[in-house]
């Protein structure tokens, strides 16, 4: 089977989990969309915790096991809690991460222009395994034990240490309690630097989030505390280097490879992490994703609105001094390695508008492979022989169900990179000039649109939230939406039936009273003013 | 979905979210060790001696170096790779030549290896050579030990304290 086939298969099973939980959860709670942002949380919740852990904690071979029982039982209503919540996060955050890492994987957002994104997420597996190995390593009870003398082995298999560090850990003379400091110091430096490179991880994300919203943390912490109650994390038998621990309580989010170093040598393990952070490494080259023509700014149209820098998901678009002799302060230019093409710029324009006609329709910024006035052309030839009285216009993204599917006597379809490159005025346009009864919009699934920020800019452009805001004088009845995804080609098409069959019980529209040319003028020199 | 209905898949999907955190945050228990068996660790860091003996520089060699280099003894710095053997109830359980560290090969040797044994009364004799001679070995040390099970038993090596330390 190829990686492809793999990952259509992998593509649809989150697809189906996507809509299972955007029923129970709605779309602005759907975990699933959250994964990144959870794991944000998580951390805040980890560090929280570690915060308060860190008060009560002692250095000390004997000492760092003690304090950790005072903790867990005397002080079980606070300290006993937060040590629970700080232990069951830190699980937690290997689950979303794994699961946010994977989902980017098989949607395929990591090639492009998001390979920084990606890149700099795989440095974040080493540094969260090397936190919660850590955190294990100081609680000093039979699993420290075991963690301590596997990884020391495995760092010893490097071959670069002078010493065996693994020596420390001979017997309980050899032990010395200067290691726990260097712990504490690891345990406290590791997530301070992880922290920064989660910051990195973000820079070519614009409208990044970094909370999740508020019902989906409120609930997810609400778990987090009733778990630390029924089941209170606690420790094992303390450490006691004359016995080796035979049968283990084990922390299988970050130990799952342990078991490996009981059967490999540790020169075989660091070839199997390093190979496998290497291969995650290079991944978004493998290969490399064939790239859509990035977005091109014409001066002569571009007025520096800064509307296209608003809404370009990836930064891609940022706003110069003028470099001509227009009295405008600033243009728009285009980063073409941050381009991912997804036409959301072009979108956002104001000069992207079909009723133009006094020049050539070239917006401020376009697509070389689909323009706007492209997109004029072919919109008025689909719909040219449309016939019934329930014809309608469907533009759909290319992420989402079938399109095709959907295409009859009195439905025409318009494929675009992403939903949101299609600019209000166009629905405007087909429905006021007649050329259809009604406009259904389609793509990815609620909520997890493949350029981040589709669904929600043409959400929001739609309700009149966002610039370029669709006009109020197009009947709102004559719009519909089915975020559908890949998997939903029957829930597109019963929708589509369902808003031709309300279509047809409209009345017959009533274009809206042609303006003179006076009128325009007018409202233009207002405009102006 | 009605909202109380929508609810309740919630709270579903947090149980058994937690149900996952919250059992493999243990479970299921590892086992590193048959309980019923006792492990001996060799573990030490020891240097043999130099490849070569030393030789002392005449004073004419002497007079051809700069002052401040004039070291009577010109030593090589590499080492001899120590031969370390274990033996377990008679039977060889471990032989092995340990290289000199180090890109010149003038460092320390070091063994670190783990047995795990039955638990029991077993007869133990460690051997190591240390210097340039052909045959035999320059340290030994027999002992019958009586293992329990789960016991870390270590076996280091300490020159300065007579040769090989059953621990």
């Amino acid at each position: 089977m190829q990686v492809s086939s793999i990952r259509s298969v992998a593509k649809a099973a989150f697809e189906g989990a996507d809509n299972v939980f955007n029923r129970a959860f709605t779309p602005e709670w759907n975990p699933l969309f959250h994964l990144g942002t959870l794991g944000w949380y998580f951390y805040w919740i980890v560090i929280v915790s570690g915060i308060y852990l860190y008060i009560f904690f002692d250095t000390g071979i004997h000492q760092a096991y003690e304090s950790l029982e005072y903790i867990t039982n005397v002080q079980w209503y606070a300290g006993g809690v937060m040590r629970s919540l700080h232990r069951y996060a830190s699980d937690a955050l290997i689950i979303v991460m794994m699961l946010h890492l994977l989902r980017e994987f098989v949607t395929d957002r990591y090639r492009g222009a998001r390979w920084f994104t990606w890149f700099t997420g795989v440095p974040l597996l080493w540094l969260v395994f090397a936190c919660g190995i850590s955190g294990y390593w100081m609680v000093w009870d039979v699993l420290a034990q075991y963690i301590a003398i596997a990884s020391t082995e495995w760092l010893d298999s490097l071959g670069i240490f002078g010493q065996s560090i693994a020596r420390n850990f001979l017997n309980n003379d050899t032990l010395s309690g200067r290691f726990f400091t260097l712990m504490v110091f690891i345990h406290i430096a590791v997530p301070l630097f992880m922290l920064l490179v989660m910051w990195i991880h973000i820079q070519r994300q614009r409208n990044a989030k970094v909370n999740p919203p508020v019902g989906l943390a409120i609930g997810t912490l609400g778990m987090l505390l009733v778990l630390s109650l029924a089941r209170p994390a606690l420790s094992q038998a303390p450490a006691n280097l004359d016995i080796v621990p035979a049968v283990i309580d084990f922390d299988w989010f970050y130990l799952l490879a342990y078991p490996l170093l009981d059967k490999v040598s540790g020169q075989t393990m660091w070839m199997i992490a390093g190979g496998g952070t290497l291969l995650l490494l290079v991944l978004p080259w493998l290969p490399r994703l064939k790239r859509r023509a990035t977005a091109r700014v014409d001066l002569g149209n571009c007025n520096g609105c800064g509307r296209c820098v608003d809404d370009c998901p990836f930064s891609a678009v940022s706003l110069q001094p003028r470099t001509d002799a227009v009295a405008f302060s600033h243009e728009a230019i285009v980063i073409d390695n941050l381009c991912t093409g997804c036409g959301i710029c072009v979108g956002a324009c104001p000069t992207a508008t079909p009723f133009r006609r006094s020049s050539e329709l070239v917006p401020g910024i376009d697509l070389p492979d689909l323009g706007i006035k492209e997109l004029r052309e072919n919109t008025l030839s689909v719909t040219a022989d449309l016939s019934g009285n329930a014809r309608v216009l469907v533009y759909g993204c290319g992420h989402g169900a079938g399109l095709d599917q959907l295409l009859g006597p009195d439905v025409a379809v318009i494929k675009l990179p992403c939903i949101a490159m299609l600019p209000p005025s166009f629905i405007d346009f087909v429905i006021s000039r007649g050329h259809v009864d009604g406009v259904f919009l389609t793509g990815c699934t609620d909520g997890d649109c493949h350029y981040r920020l589709g669904i929600k800019w043409t959400s929001q452009r739609l309700a009149g939230e966002r610039d370029p805001y669709l006009r109020k004088r197009v009947p709102r009845e004559r719009i519909a939406a089915s975020w559908a995804g890949i998997t939903g080609n029957k829930r597109l098409q019963q929708d589509l039936r369902a808003f031709q069959d309300r279509l047809g019980t409209l009345p017959p529209f009533k274009r809206p009273p042609h303006r003179s040319a006076d009128a325009r003028a007018g409202e233009a020199a207002e405009h102006h003013a | 979905m009605h909202k109380a209905l929508r609810y309740f898949c919630q709270f579903i999907a947090y149980a058994l979210f937690a149900l996952v955190v919250g059992y493999f945050a243990t479970q299921p228990a590892y086992t590193h060790l048959d309980p019923d068996k006792a492990l001996i660790k060799m573990s030490f860091s020891h240097a043999g001696e130099h490849l070569q003996e030393c030789r002392r520089l005449t004073q004419e060699e002497l007079n051809l170096l700069p002052p401040n280099m004039r070291r009577p003894m010109d030593c090589l710095r590499e080492r001899v790779a120590l031969l370390i053997e274990l033996e377990l109830d008679g039977e060889i359980l471990y032989r092995d030549e340990l290289a000199p560290s180090g890109l010149a090969g003038d460092g320390a040797s070091t063994a670190y290896r783990k047995f795990p044994v039955p638990a029991g009364s077993h007869r133990l004799v460690a051997r190591l050579r240390d210097s340039r001679r052909e045959d035999g070995f320059d340290y030994e040390q027999a002992a019958v030990v009586t293992l329990v099970p789960q016991q870390n038993f270590v076996i280091d090596f300490r020159p300065e304290l007579g040769g090989f330390l059953f621990l």
